[in-house]
Formats: C-alpha cells, sequence, structure tokens
C-alpha cells in the first residue's frame, strides 16, 4: 500500500511536468492546428537555461539563499525561453501560414533538429549534472513502512497549481484570454471583429514557453542531470498528454499529463522499467486510433 | 521578424524613394541584436563544464556573444539594403527552367552520370580514395534515393504522412541480420555466402507485412495525427529492438555477414577464393566491394523507380492519386480507400525493408542507433525538398541533402581557422535543420513544384502548380 502511495506521489510530480510542457503543445494545436513539434526541444534549452542561471547565481553571484536563487532562475527562466519561442513562430511557423498544410510541420521539425544541435554544439554532448539542491525529505508514516515527499517534489506541486491557477486566470478572465478563445473557435471571424490575429498567436507561444520553462526548471531539478537530446522524449510524452485529454482542451492537457505520469510511474514500478516508453508510445497511438477527441476535447467533425 | 521592417521593397511602378532609410534599418538591425542577445545570453554566454572535482561549472564565452550579435546587426541591415535597393533579383534567376524536351532527357543524363561515376571516382582519386567516394558518397546517397523513393510512393503518391518510415528500414536491416546469423547457420549453412540474395526477398516481404500491420490501425486517421501515430509505431519497433536484448542483442548490435559477389566473397580471411582471384582483378578487395555495392544499391533503387512509374499508370496508381487530392470524393467515386491506403504503405514499405536488408549486407552490423527518429525526418525532408511525387526531383533532394551532410565532414580546413577542437561534423545537423526551415519558406513545395497528371482528356496534359492540390489532407 504505502509502495504504491509512493508511486502515487513520484507519478503525479512527473505528470505536473508533462502537463505544463503539454499545455504549450494544446494551446498551439488549438489556435493554429499545427503539432509545434519543436516544443520538446524549447522545454529542453529552458532546462539548460534553468541550469546555467543556477550555476551562475550560486557560485559567482554568491546568492546563498536557494529560495532566491531558484525564483530569480524561475522569473529571468521564463523570459528567456519565453523569448526563443516566440523567435521560434516568428522565424519558423508566422512565414507559412497560408502556405500547404505539411508545411508548417516540416519547418518544426526542422526548428527541433535545429535547437538539438544548437544545444548540442554550444554545450557539448555530455550529460550535465545539476547541482543537487532541496534535497530534505519528509517522511509520513503509512502503514506499516512510510511515504516519503522530497522538497523538490512539493515545490513542483505547489509551483504547478500556482501558476495553473494563474494561467487559467489569463485564459478566462483577460482581454488577452478571450481573445485567444476567440481566435481558436474562429481565426477569420476574430480577425473581422478586429482582434490582432498575429499577436495572439505570438502571444499563444510566448506563453507556452514559458510553461515550458517551468517545467525545464523542475525537469532539471527532479532527475539532477540534463541532456541536449532529453527534448524528443518529453516533448513526445507531453504530446500524448494534450491528445489523451483532448487537444485543444487546457484543463485536458493537464489532467491528461496527470495521467500520462501516473501511466509511466506505475508501468516501471508494477511491470518493467525497460519498457516504459514503449508504454508511452502506445498510449499515444492508442488513444489517436480509438479516441481521436480524447477526454475533454470536441469531435472534429469532417466537412465535405 | 519585427514589424517595423525597415526598408521597404521596391515595388513595379513605385517611385523609389532617394535615399535609403538608414536609420529605420538600423533601429531594425539593432532589435535584431538584441533579441540575438536575449537568445545567447544564458546558452552561449556560458559553457558548462566540469571541474576537477567532476562539479559542473561554467565558463564565461562573452566573445563567441559578441560575434553572433554583430553577425546579426550586420546581417539584417545588409539584407535590408539590398532588399531595398532591389538588387538581388539573384534568387528568382536562380531558378532554372528546362524546356520540355530537355527535361525528357534529364532523367536519362542523370542515368548515364551515375552508371559511370564509379569509375570516374577510380580515375580521379586512385585506388586509395575511391572507396571514400564511392561509398560514402555514392552508396550513401544511392541508399537514401531509394528510401526517399519508397517513401513517396506513401507520401508523394498516396498523400499519407508517414513519420516513421525507419521502422520499415529497420525491419529489412534485422531481418537480414537475424536471417543471415542465425537462421541460415543453423539449418543450411552451405548457403553462408548466398545469406543477403536470400534474404533480399524474405526483407522485402516482412516489410510489407509489418507495412500492413502498422497501416491497418490508422486507416482512419488524416494528416497530423497519421504523422503522430506512425512517429510512435516508428519510435515503439526502435525500443523494442533496443530492449529486447536476448534476440537483437540490444544496443550492442548484430555483426552480419557482408555482401558477396552471388556467392563469390569479396575479401577472406581464411583464404577462400575471392572476387578478385576468379576474375583476375587488379585492386584491392575494397575497392571491389563497394563498386558492387554500388551497382547493388543503384539496381534497387531503378527497381523503386520503375515500380513508381509502372505504378502509377496503373488503376491502383490512379488510385492513390486520386485519394491524395481528395479522400471523401474517392470514397464517394467507389474506391476502396481501405484498400488503396494499405497497398499503399505495404509497397512503400517494401522497398524501405529492401533498403534495410542491404544496408546490413553493407555495414556488416546493424542496431538501433541506425533507426533513430532522424532517419524518418531526414527521407521525409528529402522527399518534401524534392517536390512529392516528383522521382526526379527526390533523386536531386537526395543528392544535395545527404551529399551536402557528407561534404561537411570534409571540411577539416575550417580547423586551421577556426583551432584544433573545431569540429565541422558538428554542425552538420544544425545546418541541415536552419535548411529545412528556409527551404519551407523559400519554396515549400520542392524542387520540382509543379507535376504533369498521369492522365488527361484531350492527350495533352498542363502541367498543375502544386499550389493547387492539398496532400496533406487524406
Amino acid at each position: 500500500m504505502e509502495y504504491f502511495v509512493q508511486q502515487l506521489i513520484n507519478g503525479l510530480t512527473l505528470g505536473s511536468i508533462y502537463g505544463l510542457i503539454a499545455i504549450g503543445y494544446t494551446m498551439v494545436f488549438g489556435i493554429i492546428g499545427m503539432v509545434n513539434f519543436a516544443h520538446g526541444d524549447v522545454f529542453m534549452i529552458s532546462a539548460f537555461i534553468a541550469l546555467i542561471l543556477l550555476i551562475l547565481l550560486t557560485q559567482f553571484l554568491g546568492v546563498t539563499s536557494i529560495g532566491l536563487a531558484l525564483l530569480i532562475v524561475l522569473v529571468a527562466g521564463m523570459f528567456l525561453t519565453a523569448l526563443w519561442s516566440w523567435v521560434i513562430e516568428r522565424i519558423a511557423y508566422r512565414p507559412l501560414a497560408g502556405s500547404f498544410r505539411l508545411a508548417p510541420l516540416i519547418s518544426a521539425i526542422g526548428m527541433a533538429i535545429f535547437l538539438l544541435n544548437f544545444v548540442q554544439v554550444t554545450q557539448g554532448p555530455r550529460n550535465k549534472a545539476s547541482p543537487s539542491i532541496l534535497n530534505n525529505v519528509m517522511t509520513i508514516p503509512m502503514g506499516n513502512g512510510s511515504v516519503t515527499i522530497s522538497e523538490r517534489q512539493a515545490l513542483i506541486f505547489i509551483v504547478t497549481a500556482i501558476l495553473l491557477l494563474a494561467f487559467w486566470a489569463i485564459v478566462q478572465k483577460t482581454k488577452l484570454g478571450r481573445a485567444q478563445r476567440a481566435c481558436e473557435q474562429d481565426r477569420r471571424m476574430a480577425a473581422l471583429l478586429g482582434i490582432n490575429v498575429d499577436r495572439t498567436i505570438s502571444l499563444t507561444f510566448v506563453i507556452g514557453g514559458a510553461l515550458a520553462s517551468v517545467a525545464g526548471l523542475m525537469f532539471m531539478s527532479y532527475y539532477g542531470v540534463v541532456s541536449f537530446s532529453d527534448g524528443f522524449t518529453p516533448g513526445v510524452k507531453a504530446f500524448t498528454a494534450a491528445v489523451l485529454g483532448g487537444i485543444g482542451s487546457l484543463p485536458g492537457a493537464v489532467i491528461g499529463g496527470l495521467l500520462i505520469g501516473l501511466i509511466e510511474t506505475m508501468w516501471s514500478a508494477y511491470f518493467s522499467i525497460d519498457y516504459k516508453d514503449v508504454a508511452a508510445f502506445s498510449i499515444l497511438a492508442i488513444v489517436l486510433i480509438f479516441m481521436p477527441s480524447g477526454l475533454l476535447g470536441r469531435p472534429d467533425v469532417e466537412k465535405v | 521578424m519585427d514589424t517595423t521592417d525597415g526598408g521597404t521593397p521596391v515595388s513595379d511602378g513605385a517611385l523609389p524613394s532617394p535615399r535609403f532609410p538608414i536609420e529605420d534599418a538600423l533601429r531594425s538591425a539593432g532589435l535584431w541584436a538584441l533579441v540575438t542577445l536575449g537568445l545567447c545570453f544564458p546558452i552561449v554566454a556560458f559553457e558548462t563544464l566540469q571541474d576537477f572535482s567532476n562539479r559542473l561549472t561554467i565558463e564565461a564565452r562573452p566573445l563567441l556573444v559578441l560575434f553572433a550579435v554583430a553577425a546579426v546587426f550586420a546581417g539584417r541591415l545588409g539584407w535590408l539594403a539590398v532588399r531595398y535597393h532591389g538588387l538581388p533579383q539573384l534568387l528568382p534567376a536562380t531558378r532554372f527552367e528546362l524546356t520540355p524536351e530537355r527535361k525528357k532527357q534529364l532523367p536519362r543524363i542523370g542515368l548515364a552520370a551515375l552508371l559511370i561515376f564509379p569509375f570516374f571516382a577510380l580515375l580521379l582519386t586512385g585506388q586509395g580514395g575511391a572507396v571514400k567516394w564511392i561509398d560514402n558518397f555514392g552508396v550513401q546517397i544511392l541508399i537514401y534515393v531509394m528510401l526517399a523513393w519508397g517513401l513517396n510512393i506513401v507520401v508523394g503518391l498516396a498523400g499519407l504522412l508517414d513519420l516513421g518510415y525507419v521502422a520499415f528500414y529497420a525491419v529489412g536491416a534485422y531481418a537480414y541480420a537475424l536471417i543471415a546469423t542465425y537462421v541460415i547457420p543453423a539449418t543450411v549453412p552451405g548457403l553462408g555466402p548466398w545469406a543477403f540474395w536470400i534474404c533480399l526477398p524474405i526483407a522485402g516481404i516482412l516489410a510489407a507485412f509489418w507495412g500492413i500491420l502498422l497501416g491497418f490501425p490508422v486507416l482512419r486517421l488524416r494528416g497530423d495525427y497519421l504523422a503522430i501515430v506512425t512517429l510512435a509505431f516508428g519510435e515503439i519497433i526502435r525500443l523494442v529492438l533496443i530492449n529486447w536484448v536476448e534476440v537483437t542483442n540490444g544496443n550492442a548490435g548484430i555483426r552480419t555477414p557482408y555482401i558477396t559477389f552471388f556467392g563469390l566473397p569479396f575479401s577472406s580471411r581464411t583464404g577462400e577464393t575471392t572476387f578478385g582471384d576468379v576474375f583476375a582483378l587488379p585492386g584491392s578487395p575494397a575497392v571491389h566491394r563497394s563498386m558492387f555495392l554500388y551497382y547493388t544499391i543503384l539496381a534497387l533503387a531503378l527497381l523503386v523507380a520503375v515500380a513508381t512509374q509502372r505504378l502509377r499508370r496503373l488503376p491502383i496508381g490512379r488510385a492513390w492519386e486520386a485519394m491524395r487530392e481528395d479522400e471523401i470524393a474517392c470514397r464517394s467515386l467507389g474506391i476502396n480507400t481501405v484498400n488503396t491506403k494499405l497497398t499503399a504503405f505495404a509497397i512503400g514499405a517494401m522497398f524501405g525493408g529492401l533498403a534495410g536488408a542491404f544496408f546490413g549486407a553493407r555495414q556488416g552490423f546493424v542496431n538501433p542507433r541506425s533507426f533513430e527518429f532522424m532517419e524518418s525526418a531526414t527521407i521525409l525532408a528529402i522527399v518534401v525538398l524534392g517536390g512529392m511525387g516528383s522521382l526526379v526531383g527526390v533523386a536531386i533532394a537526395a543528392v544535395a541533402v545527404i551529399g551536402g551532410i557528407e561534404l561537411l565532414r570534409e571540411l577539416s580546413f575550417l580547423k586551421q581557422i577556426f583551432g584544433p577542437e573545431f569540429d565541422p561534423g558538428q554542425y552538420r545537423m544544425l545546418i541541415f535543420g536552419l535548411a529545412m526551415v528556409l527551404m519551407m519558406i523559400w519554396r515549400p513545395r520542392g524542387l520540382v513544384g509543379a507535376r504533369q497528371p498521369t492522365i488527361a482528356l484531350d492527350g495533352n496534359a498542363k502541367a498543375i502548380s502544386a499550389s493547387h492540390v492539398k496532400e496533406g489532407h487524406g
């Protein structure tokens, strides 16, 4: 029992990370109908940005409070990653609006390849072990054993929850959120009603990048190691989460992320750790084949 | 990038303003430079290194950032100036237009060039250098030509976007590896030298079978979803190859026998008669083998080309192209889209499997690292860059992409400029990724963007500009 609860906690931690990345996929798909293939690599870059900033702050600028350092890394990382995401949209996707349908997908694949190799060239191909932070664990007795939650995990839960609430407020309550939902429903009509569609799309990428950067920071501190090739698999898993939750649906992305995190953890815990990625990819295929509209998505109507 | 683009392009009829708006241009370039600075700040400005106690630390690289920012600033300014003065009619001018007669000759000229290429390479570079040119360039490029032509059937003709094509390549390679190293020695060891020629058809059939198997579940999917599911299948097959160690030996891979000249080995450690002995040929066995590999893959690739040409004239080929253009109309007209899709998957996969078996026999070694997603992306990029559906365009794109990637390995002279630690090989995929993006912006329809309809009512078929058709919806 306590083993199960422990896995539950681990799974939800991982799921929070996937959920944050998945929002980026689902928002972009909702608004311009493309799979932003480079999003996983934006997440990877953000992990590197977080790692470098953390070392810069703690080793060279003499920030001794780890909490303050993490806060600065979080905010600065969000800005810098959002900048990457914004530039990528401007360079690789916006010129292709109105081009044939495969063009953005292929451009996105090209961008993903570029980002992956860019980081490999600038930071080297080795795995980077991050300084270990927030190692204290809380032990909660349960049954005849105990369950542990590390500070890292607690932090991941809290930050994810706060960010999701803030993000939810932006989408539901602000003018930007309204514009975004309008563009999602009908881009042309939104443009006719005076919404700056290009700007809204840009902001969607910016928000997606910022959330991915939080996921990157968490990934870096949770696993304690980052590598230039870390973008692809978490990216595909987060995309799976977005599809599972119903692509285009924001709560769906979060629920999907948590589910994928749980499934992956439980699979590793009870079946086989070697095949955990196979499980994730199989879920992706099964969901797309049998319930392409996901848990909370709108069914896709085929127009003639 | 920014909305306040400095230079306005001179359009026909508009009076060119007398002065280049230098302030706007400077502002724009400054903004670009600022953005570059932001992008460079942590990733380029600091390198993460392990110090002597194995702790991660960072090292500043301010010069590199300065250089990047200055390059972007100058580049943007130059681009604006050039665009303002309307100078580069360069791009449209390089778009070569061939007369129809020339176009018809193109494949023949290309074929002749391909046939004499190995002898040409041998003549120019001698025994020592020829292997590199024939094997690293010729054979490598032709493998990708074959794969791209195979994928072209699925993507270019049938309009089914497949991001997991490398799975069938892997099936072919592993079929060869497993049969040649385990099955044949265990059952009829006498057939050992013939392994490749026995496995080739088996690999093709197995891959076609897998094509149907993986095609069944995705029949209902279209566009991006189809792409993602095929990607998932490709990754599943690769992950199984890595993890199923008892059969595939995991990441360590399998040693496979090399290709033979219909049973005659090219080199032998045990002193058997070799190809060179029998035909009393001069030169090293490595040259003989690479030339034989070259002509084998050339024949296999041409097989795909001929099959594609023929299939396009058959009802099934017409159905593929109809399905690409409009699947719903196709179904309404009574075409069985299930069979149409499955045959496209199966035939495309079969050619991938044949190429895979060849790959196994050429390398003498297979492991899952050869079948990563990057390979699928590369093959798809070749098909798209070449102009989907066009055999010549795809072949040219394969030469450009793979030849370009291989050529970047040769840039060792850059080491003298940037210091001995500079490895040009690292930049291959960086440039490749960027080129993919730029190509989509510049010519999203690929090199050969218009195509001839296979059939027309009055017998003189007009080329359809590719912007009028819509593949990717099917």
